[in-house]
C-alpha cells in the first residue's frame, strides 16, 4: 500500500539532467528524509511531485493515481499535497489569519467561517494564538515558518512536502518549527522532507534517502544510513557533514 | 515639574535625556531657519537675474500683463473645467483597459495566443506613436470614416485618443509591478490549490498594484498635462481658451494663467506621490 509512488523521474534544467532516474515509495504515515549536498536535486524532486515543475521522463502516483499524466487536474493535485518553502513565502499581504484561511476559502469552498474557526484552533495548537491579526513582517522567521506550516496543513492535505523548513533560521528558533513536525508526526502525517538537519532526520524519519546528483543513492532506516552506511558516496556525504558538525 | 520631563508611561526621564532632547529641538530649529534663508537668497537671485535681463520690459508686458490676467481668467477657467472632465473620464479607463491587457499578457494557455499576440502589437504600436499623433488620426480619422456609431464630438473622441495612447504605458506598469513579486509568491499560492486565476487575483496583483503605485501617479500628473493637446481637434479646453485671447489681444498673459492652472492641479499630486514613496521607504525599513 503506498500513498506516493515516483517511477523512473527525470528532470531536465536547460539540457542537464538534475534527477536520473529517481524511485522512491511513500507509504501512508510515512516520513521520509531526504539528506543530500546542496544541488544534489532535493528541492526539484519536491517541486516536481507538487507540480510546480514538469518532469522529462518516469512518472508520479498519487493514491495510484499518475498526477504526472497531462491529463490529470494540477490544481486538485495540489489541492491534495502541501508544501512548505525554505523562504516561508507567506502572502506579505495579508494577515496571519487572511494566509491560512485563503486556500480553505477560494480553492476548496470551505465557509469563511468554519475556516477561521478551524484557523484559530491550529493557531492555538501551535502557540500562536495572540499572532491571528498580524502581518507577516511582524513575526520572527520561526513564527514566520509555523504559520507557513499552519497554512499548507489548514487545506488538510494527504501528504506535506517540507523543503528545508528550517535553514533560513537562528538556531535558537529551529527548535519551536522542527517541534511543530514532530506533533506532526505523532497525528499521522505522511511526509517527504529535505534537510540539512542529520540529528532531527534521524530522530524522526522512518526512512532516510541520500540523493547523490540527481540519483537516489541510497535508502534506509535512519540507524543504517547513519551507523552503516553502504554506499561510498554516502559515507564521503556523512563525514564531511561531521566535520562540519551539523550531525 | 518642567513640561517634557515625563516619558509615556509616566516614567520620569533622565537629566541626560532631557538635555539630548533640547540640542535635537533646538538643531532642527537652525536647520528650518537655514533652509528658509538659502530658500529666500536664492529666489531673490533668481528674480534679480530676470529682471535685469536687457528684454525683461517686454517679456513683462506681454506676459505679465495683470489686466489680461484678470480679463482672460474665467473663460480659461472654464476651459480649464473641460481638460479636468477629460482627465477623470480617461483616467479611469485608462487603469482598467491597461491592467486587462497586462494580464492578457499574462496568460499563458495556447488558446489565449492570439489575445496575447494582439496585446502585444497594441502596445508596441501605441508606445512608439506620439501621442499628439493619436490624438489628431483618432480626431480626424475616425469621424471620416462614417461608422454607425462612431462618435463625433471632440471631447469623447480625445478621450479615446487619450485612452488607447496611455493605456499602452499604463499597461506596462502593471506588467513591471507583476514581475516585481517574487516567484515564490506564486509558487505557494499555486501549491495551496490556488488556481492560476485565482492566484493572480489574491496574492500577485494586490502585491503587484501596491508596487506601481507611485510611476502611475506620475503617469497620472502626465495626463493631466496632455489633456491640453487635445486642442489641436477643437476641443475648447484651457489652452485653446488662453490662444484664442493671446490672438485677439495680441497678449500672451492668459497662457500663463493656463500654465498656472495646470500647475495647481499637479501640485497635490506630485506630494501625493512623495507621500506614498515616503511611506513604502518607512515600511521597508520597518
Ligand atoms: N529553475 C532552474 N533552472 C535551472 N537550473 C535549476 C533550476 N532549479 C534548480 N536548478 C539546478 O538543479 C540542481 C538541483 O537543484 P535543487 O535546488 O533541487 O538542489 P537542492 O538539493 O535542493 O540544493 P539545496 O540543498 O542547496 O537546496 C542545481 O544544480 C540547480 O542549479
Ligand atoms: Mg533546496
Amino acid at each position: 500500500m503506498t500513498l506516493l509512488r515516483i517511477e523512473n523521474l527525470w528532470k531536465d534544467y536547460h539540457g542537464h539532467s538534475v534527477l536520473r532516474g529517481v524511485d522512491l515509495a511513500v507509504a501512508p504515515h510515512e516520513v521520509v528524509c531526504l539528506i543530500g549536498a546542496s544541488g544534489s536535486g532535493k528541492s526539484t524532486l519536491l517541486r516536481c511531485v507538487n507540480l510546480l515543475e514538469t518532469v522529462d521522463d518516469g512518472a508520479i502516483f498519487l493514491d495510484e493515481e499518475e498526477i504526472t499524466s497531462p491529463r490529470a487536474d494540477a490544481d486538485a493535485v495540489r489541492k491534495r499535497i502541501g508544501m512548505v518553502f525554505q523562504s516561508y513565502n507567506l502572502f506579505p499581504h495579508m494577515t496571519v489569519l487572511d494566509n491560512i484561511c485563503l486556500a480553505p476559502v477560494k480553492a476548496h469552498g470551505v465557509p469563511r467561517g468554519r475556516a477561521e474557526e478551524e484557523a484559530r484552533e491550529l493557531l492555538t495548537r501551535f502557540g500562536l494564538a495572540d499572532k491571528a491579526g498580524a502581518y507577516p513582517d511582524r513575526l520572527s522567521g520561526g513564527q514566520q515558518q509555523r504559520v507557513a506550516i499552519i497554512r499548507a496543513l489548514a487545506t488538510r492535505p494527504r501528504l506535506m512536502l517540507l523543503d528545508e523548513v528550517t535553514s533560513a533560521l537562528d538556531p535558537a528558533l529551529v527548535a519551536e518549527v522542527l517541534g511543530v513536525i514532530r506533533e506532526l508526526r505523532e497525528g499521522g502525517m505522511t511526509m517527504i522532507l529535505a534537510t540539512h538537519e542529520m540529528g532531527f532526520a534521524r530522530e524522526i524519519a522512518d526512512t532516510v534517502c541520500f540523493l547523490d546528483e540527481g540519483v537516489l543513492r541510497e535508502r534506509g532506516t535512519p540507524e543504517q544510513i547513519f551507523t552503516e552506511p553502504r554506499h561510498e558516496r554516502t559515507r564521503a556525504f556523512l563525514s564531511t557533514v561531521i566535520a562540519s558538525r551539523r550531525l | 515639574m518642567p513640561a517634557g520631563t515625563v516619558a509615556g508611561g509616566g516614567r520620569v526621564k533622565s537629566a541626560r535625556q532631557v538635555e539630548r532632547e533640547r540640542l535635537r529641538r533646538r538643531r532642527a530649529y537652525r536647520s528650518g531657519s537655514v533652509a528658509s534663508a538659502s530658500t529666500i537668497i536664492f529666489l531673490a537671485l533668481v528674480v534679480a537675474v530676470v529682471v535685469n535681463a536687457p528684454g525683461w520690459e517686454r517679456v513683462r508686458a506681454a506676459f505679465f500683463d495683470p489686466a489680461a490676467f484678470a480679463e482672460a481668467l474665467p473663460d480659461v477657467v472654464a476651459g480649464f473645467w473641460v481638460n479636468v472632465q477629460i482627465f477623470l473620464i480617461a483616467e479611469p479607463l485608462i487603469l482598467i483597459a491597461g491592467l486587462l491587457i497586462a494580464l492578457v499578457r499574462e496568460l499563458r494557455a495556447p488558446v489565449f495566443f492570439p489575445l496575447r499576440a494582439l496585446a502585444v502589437m497594441y502596445v508596441d504600436v501605441f508606445r512608439g506613436v506620439p501621442t499628439l499623433l493619436v490624438i489628431l488620426l483618432v480626431g480626424f480619422g475616425l469621424p471620416a470614416l462614417r461608422l454607425q456609431g462612431v462618435p463625433d464630438d471632440e471631447v469623447t473622441l480625445g478621450v479615446i485618443a487619450l485612452t488607447l495612447s496611455y493605456t499602452a504605458y499604463v499597461a506596462e506598469v502593471f506588467r513591471a509591478g507583476i514581475a516585481t513579486v517574487h516567484p515564490g509568491q506564486r509558487a505557494a499560492a499555486r501549491s495551496l490549490g490556488l488556481s492560476h486565476t485565482q492566484a493572480m487575483r489574491y496574492v500577485v496583483l494586490p502585491q503587484a498594484v501596491r508596487n506601481v503605485v507611485p510611476p502611475l501617479l506620475n503617469d497620472f500628473v502626465s495626463l493631466q498635462k496632455d489633456t491640453a493637446l487635445v486642442s489641436t481637434i477643437g476641443v475648447i479646453e484651457a489652452l485653446r481658451q488662453a490662444q484664442i485671447y493671446a490672438s485677439s489681444k495680441f497678449n500672451y498673459t492668459p497662457y500663463l494663467a493656463a500654465a498656472l492652472l495646470f500647475v495647481l492641479l499637479t501640485i497635490p499630486m506630485a506630494r501625493f506621490t512623495d507621500y506614498l514613496a515616503a511611506r513604502t521607504a518607512r515600511r521597508r525599513g520597518a
